[in-house]
């Protein structure tokens, strides 16, 4: 579990994030979901460390108070966690099996054989074969963001952070990388938050939904509830489109049924 | 491998810049009063002293140094360099150190080989030429020969290895934005490098030579 208390964060004077506090549980898929510069990445990217916050807790595991922790026990806890970036942020001079085998070089003392198997398994797992000596730039967007998935995943992470995984991508190939993703926090228990605006990703496998708007909690609560909402802001963001307002008028007429 | 990659480049400047010098002192030297052999003596300490050194450093710092800054910075934008820090990895320590090490290593060979093939040059040159008789340019790449010019050269070229890679590291790993950003920090890591590297030149001379 990950729970955050009042935090703050300012860019030169410029407040982003606006005393947010909320809980992101274990195994389940925790999204942030918000319009373009609302301060969900700067969210997401304070949780892991690479932004500082002004105030605030940022809580692991219940009693571990990560903003507070030196950088090398900052370090340690980092080794615990995974992240999928927008860009996918694979290393172009390694081959994939080098990109997924980096983390085990860095982290284990496991035999070059060992290694190689629990790659195999990770690229397995996110449904990719023989792709192992290729390098990042000889891959489909979908691959890419799927090795970065098994890059992710071959530590054994407690904590899976996605940045826009299913930006940029078509929406088959989204709805894959949204199913593995939610397959993958079942089959770790870890804690998944999701950085996104695609509703298709909400309907898909949002269980626990926060919605960040001008850089405040402004909504929480389920892929169910988000669609009967009554939050204006929030409906302005989710039925900007004919889609999603189809998708509202589908799930009224199905509840009166 | 951006140190072997510059094999090639040093080995042509230092060549031509080695018989160009040759001809040159050679052209200048009119006074019948002045043996020959100070042609092969001027060539060896101008190499020694300036050239394989600090020319050489100006000449790694384009192109190792642009390398350098643009390779980390291509790595910041597209959020590589957040991937290891994710992973708890000191991605300074793991980009930066290695190339720092490396080139304060390797580029003392350049300097050695520089110097070799500048004087190789010259050498040549006389025997095309025959702008002075090859026994007397050897004889004055022999005369009076300090030894501490060669250690004052690799010297230099350590600090210099130092700053060029520092230099570029930094500018790359702060980089912020997209690409002309990171075309920026090139150019800057580049210019900024080349400045001080002639500034340190002339402390190194003054602290060492005098």
């Amino acid at each position: 579990m990950i729970e955050i208390k009042h935090i703050n964060k300012s860019f030169h004077q410029q407040p982003v994030l606006k005393d947010v506090s909320t809980r992101f549980d274990k195994g389940r898929i925790n999204l942030i979901i918000g319009e373009s510069g609302s301060g969900k990445t700067v969210l997401l990217k304070s949780l892991v460390g690479l932004h500082t916050i002004d105030s605030g807790e940022i809580i692991y595991g219940g009693n571990v108070i990560f903003n507070n922790l030196d950088i090398d026990a900052k370090r340690e806890l980092r080794k615990e966690m995974g992240m999928l970036f927008q860009g996918s942020a694979l290393f172009d001079f390694l081959n994939v099996e080098e990109n997924v085998m980096f983390p085990l070089d860095m982290f284990t003392n496991m035999s070059v054989s060992d290694k190689r198997e629990r790659v195999n398994i990770c690229l397995k797992r996110v449904n990719l074969g023989n792709v192992n000596q290729l390098k990042p730039s000889e891959l489909s967007g979908g691959m890419q963001k799927r090795v970065a998935i098994a890059r992710a995943i071959v530590l054994n992470p407690n904590y899976l952070f996605c940045d826009e995984p299913t930006s940029g991508l078509d929406p088959k190939t989204s709805t894959v990388i949204d199913n593995l993703i939610k397959e993958i926090t079942e089959e770790y228990n870890t804690v998944t938050i999701i950085n996104t605006h695609d509703f298709n990703s909400v309907i898909e496998i949002g269980e626990n939904i926060l919605f960040i708007h001008e850089g405040k909690n402004w909504w929480e609560g389920s892929k169910d509830e988000i669609l009967v909402s009554d939050n204006p802001e929030l409906n302005k963001f989710i039925f900007a489109s004919k889609l999603t307002r189809g998708v509202r008028e589908y799930s009224k007429i199905k509840k009166d049924w | 491998m951006l140190g072997i990659r510059s094999i090639g480049i040093v080995v042509i400047i230092s060549f031509f810049i080695g018989a160009v010098m040759t001809i040159q002192t050679a052209l200048n030297l009119v006074n019948p009063l002045i043996p020959k052999f100070y042609i092969g003596l001027g060539t060896r300490d101008t190499l020694l002293l300036e050239f394989s050194s600090t020319v050489v450093a100006l000449i790694l710092a384009g192109k190792v140094g642009s390398s350098i800054a643009s390779e980390i910075g291509s790595m910041r934008i597209s959020e590589q360099i957040d991937v290891l820090e994710i992973m708890g990895i000191n991605s300074a320590n793991y980009l930066i150190l290695p190339k720092i090490v490396a080139a304060m290593l390797f580029n003392p060979f350049l300097n050695i080989i520089s110097v070799f093939i500048g004087i190789l040059g010259g050498y040549i040159t006389c025997i095309v030429t025959h702008i002075v008789n090859p026994y007397d340019f050897i004889y004055g790449l022999h005369y009076t020969f300090n030894p501490f010019y060669v250690t004052y050269s690799i010297i230099k070229t350590i600090v210099f290895a130092f700053i060029i890679t520092s230099v570029a590291a930094y500018h790359g790993y702060f980089v912020l934005g997209g690409a002309r950003e990171v075309g920026f920090s090139s150019t800057r890591a580049v210019v900024d490098s080349s400045v001080l590297v002639i500034i340190s030149n002339l402390i190194l001379t003054q602290i060492l030579l005098t």
